[in-house]
């Protein structure tokens, strides 16, 4: 980038090329129109609509306990956060007091769905700049937490564990055992990470100064989560708005202040450790009790608007109900963390190279339906 | 035990038993490029099947194990496919230059097979200008790459081909200087000859400080100019989709893919035969048996081509700018004194020698 040629008589022409929607980079069905002049990034206009399917507009038709069974579809890296948002939100409306239990390991599998999402975006971030190793390293401890999910909620990645009121069911009497093994191995496994991408040269040249995003553009443009927080703007939901049983742990907000991308991929590696401080510290104390409260059949919302913001991996998400007192919601709308951070993608891409394009996009970790709902 | 292993005499000999001399002559050249063609063909495919192994190892799987036992016969089917695969071309494409392009990869690597002593006798073409030969055969390649992502009509394809031969142009100095340090030291071109001086010490040994260096220039660039990680700008998957072969399939994409690796092969055959002795054992312990020769060149060759895969496989990309920085900023002024450094220790006969 700070090698541009001035006053240099040599002209090219610009070219215009589509990124996707069938693209390795894109990791999904993302389509990005890029005007580029010779390596160089001109223009990046994202594209979406590819894997678009009404989420919100079925959301209106579906009532409050069918809705739990879309949101896990949207971000489906986090979906049992997502899940959370809206029975918090549901909750909160109803005004339900919840049982402990039902908090604690809410936070628990929270805290390790964020892992999980982590340990696969580390993985394809190494993808993404041509560490084709990195993939399967990141893969074989998330199936160690994709097998504690399948134990206790049947399934593996959209799952299904909330429910307005509680949890669907208990958790699987080998879950506190399975967890304390995964924290014990993941420990040794993190540092391996660092080994072999976060101190290579060539990984670091990539990164360092690449995809600058200060403070103020990270608020203006809504940045949130891993993407914020690396351009040192405190933004953790977790923190700021704790919610289930987030108020009885302690824990840092990771904060970089660099604003590149090397800022935002060691956000992320640092939250892992964080997450499994917060395991670590609830794990032993699972209250006793109900895992979840009677409500109605047909649960009905009273008139009025809701909202409710949850952190997931990627960062804040908001869910709005408004309710007119029937049994669907009125309107109900997401505000996904990947839509903003998308938003920024042209901010930090211009001027850059089509590597860096590639290397930028993949320290936003976008997961396309949870942009495109 | 007494086998000849000189090709090109046995062969000759052979045919001029029922034909004319001019006749043996070219009889006998059309039967050792098949030999060879076949050779290396076979070997290319069994490249693949290593580089997956390796690449399975260093990823904690277990690599293709269906196919034959161990999965010894799935480069074979992999290839099986791609003969029967339609080819394809775009709509608007050059075509005679589409087709022509894959032929210049695959050729020029298989060409620079022919100079490389595998031991004392089989060799098929031992000339006196060894060296230069190779670093000029292996520089057509980069044609076929640049014909074949320009007559793609295709702007991934034509954005690999341009990052091809900016990356090809650039390294092929750094190859070819390196390789023209240790000739100050050897003293000449030809192969054979190379292989002959090292009888008192492989030249790596020989040249100690500056033939180090030199080696490990000719690693990274020799990595470069076979365009593989953490070089593979030519085809980043996750920049370029496949990069300059995007529209190419079945057997036209199968000649890019075997002239990847016979590549692969050619780059550490080089720096076995320079650096390392080329058939000669360490020590000289099975100087007796003149055939082992083939078994020491192709062992250390492949000790060369694992290192390569390792760094594939360990390895980020860097950026086009980052590589470019690396050879002209870094790598070739290094060779440039590195040539100094060995011309002054071969004027004050400073090498060691056994």
């Amino acid at each position: 980038m700070d090698t541009t040629i001035k006053n240099s008589n040599l002209k090219s022409e610009e070219y215009f090329i589509n990124m996707g929607p069938q693209h390795p980079a894109t990791h999904g069905v993302l389509r990005l129109l890029l005007t580029i002049d010779g390596e160089i990034i001109k223009k990046v206009e994202p594209d979406l609509g590819y894997i678009h399917r009404s989420i919100e507009k079925m959301c209106e038709r579906d009532s409050y306990q069918q809705i739990v069974h879309l949101t896990d579809r949207m971000d489906y890296l986090s979906s049992h956060i997502n899940n959370e948002a809206v029975c918090l939100t549901v909750e909160n409306a109803l005004q339900l007091e919840i049982p402990d239990r039902v908090k604690v390991i809410r936070t628990i599998i929270g805290e390790l769905t964020r892992i999980a999402s982590h340990t696969l975006w580390w993985g394809v971030m190494g993808m993404d700049v041509g560490a084709l190793t990195t993939y399967f390293y990141g893969f074989r401890d998330r199936e160690m937490i994709n097998d504690i999910f399948e134990e206790t909620c049947g399934a593996r990645l959209t799952m299904n564990y909330n429910i307005p009121g509680g949890l669907m069911f208990d958790i699987h009497p080998n879950f506190v055992k399975r967890t304390k093994e995964f924290i014990a191995h993941f420990k040794t496994k993190l540092p391996e990470y660092d080994t072999l991408l976060t101190g290579n040269v060539i990984f670091q040249k990539r990164m360092k100064g690449v995809g600058m995003l200060t403070k103020e553009d990270a608020i203006s443009f809504g940045a949130s989560g891993p993407v914020g927080r690396g351009s040192g703007y405190s933004c953790d939901v977790r923190k700021h708005h704790p919610y289930s049983a987030l108020d009885k742990v302690t824990f840092n907000e990771v904060l970089k202040t660099e604003g590149d991308s090397f800022a935002r991929y060691q956000v992320r590696i640092e939250e892992m450790w964080e997450s499994m401080s917060i395991i670590e510290q609830l794990i032993d104390n699972i209250p006793e009790g109900d895992v979840q409260v009677a409500t109605n059949a047909v649960i009905k919302l009273p008139k009025g608007e809701f909202y409710q913001k949850v952190e997931t991996a990627r960062g804040e998400l908001g869910v709005y109900i408004n309710s007119t007192g029937t049994k669907n919601p009125y309107r109900l709308k997401f505000r996904s963390p990947g839509f903003s951070n998308l938003s920024l993608l042209n901010h930090i891409a211009v001027g850059g190279k089509i590597g860096d394009l590639v290397a930028s996009m993949a320290t936003l970790d976008l997961v396309i339906p949870d942009i495109d709902r | 035990m007494n086998i000849s292993l000189n090709i090109t005499k046995t062969i000759t000999e052979l045919l001029s038993g029922f034909m004319s001399e001019g006749a043996a002559n070219i009889g006998a050249m059309v039967t050792i490029a098949l030999i060879y063609l076949a050779i290396f063909a076979v070997a290319g495919l069994y490249l693949v099947l290593l580089e997956r192994k390796i690449a399975a190892w260093f990823q904690l799987r277990l690599g293709p194990n269906r196919v034959g036992p161990w999965g010894l016969l799935q480069t074979m089917a992999d290839a099986l496919k791609l003969v029967s695969k339609e080819l394809t071309g775009t709509v608007k494409a050059d075509k005679f230059l589409f087709n022509l392009a894959p032929y210049f990869v695959i050729v020029s690597s298989l060409m620079a097979l022919s100079v490389f002593p595998f031991t004392q006798e089989f060799q098929a073409f031992d000339i006196n200008i060894g060296i230069f030969f190779l670093i000029a055969i292996s520089s057509i390649g980069v044609i076929g790459i640049l014909l074949g992502g320009w007559a793609s009509n295709n702007k991934f394809a034509l954005i690999g081909a341009m990052r091809s031969g900016v990356q090809t142009i650039s390294y092929e100095l750094s190859v070819g200087l390196s390789l023209l340090t240790m000739v100050l030291l050897t003293g000449t071109l030809q192969l054979s000859e190379i292989v002959e001086v090292q009888k008192n010490g492989w030249l790596i040994i020989q040249g100690h400080i500056p033939a180090v260096i030199a080696f490990m220039i000719y690693m990274i660039a020799g990595t470069a100019e076979t365009n593989r990680a953490p070089f593979d700008m030519v085809e980043a998957e996750s920049e370029l989709g496949a990069g300059f072969h995007t529209e190419y399939s079945g057997m036209k994409f199968a000649y890019f893919f075997l002239a990847e690796f016979i590549n692969m092969f050619i780059i550490a055959a080089i720096a076995t035969t320079v650096f390392f002795g080329g058939w000669l054992s360490p020590f000289g312990i099975t100087e007796s048996i003149p055939w082992l020769g083939v078994f020491w060149f192709i062992g250390k060759t492949f000790m060369l081509v694992f290192l390569m895969m390792w760094f594939r496989w360990t390895f980020p990309r860097l950026r086009i700018d980052q590589l470019l920085t690396l050879e002209w900023k870094y790598l070739l002024p290094l060779n440039l004194l590195n040539i100094i450094l060995m011309a002054v220790i071969v004027w004050l006969n400073l090498t060691i020698q056994f």
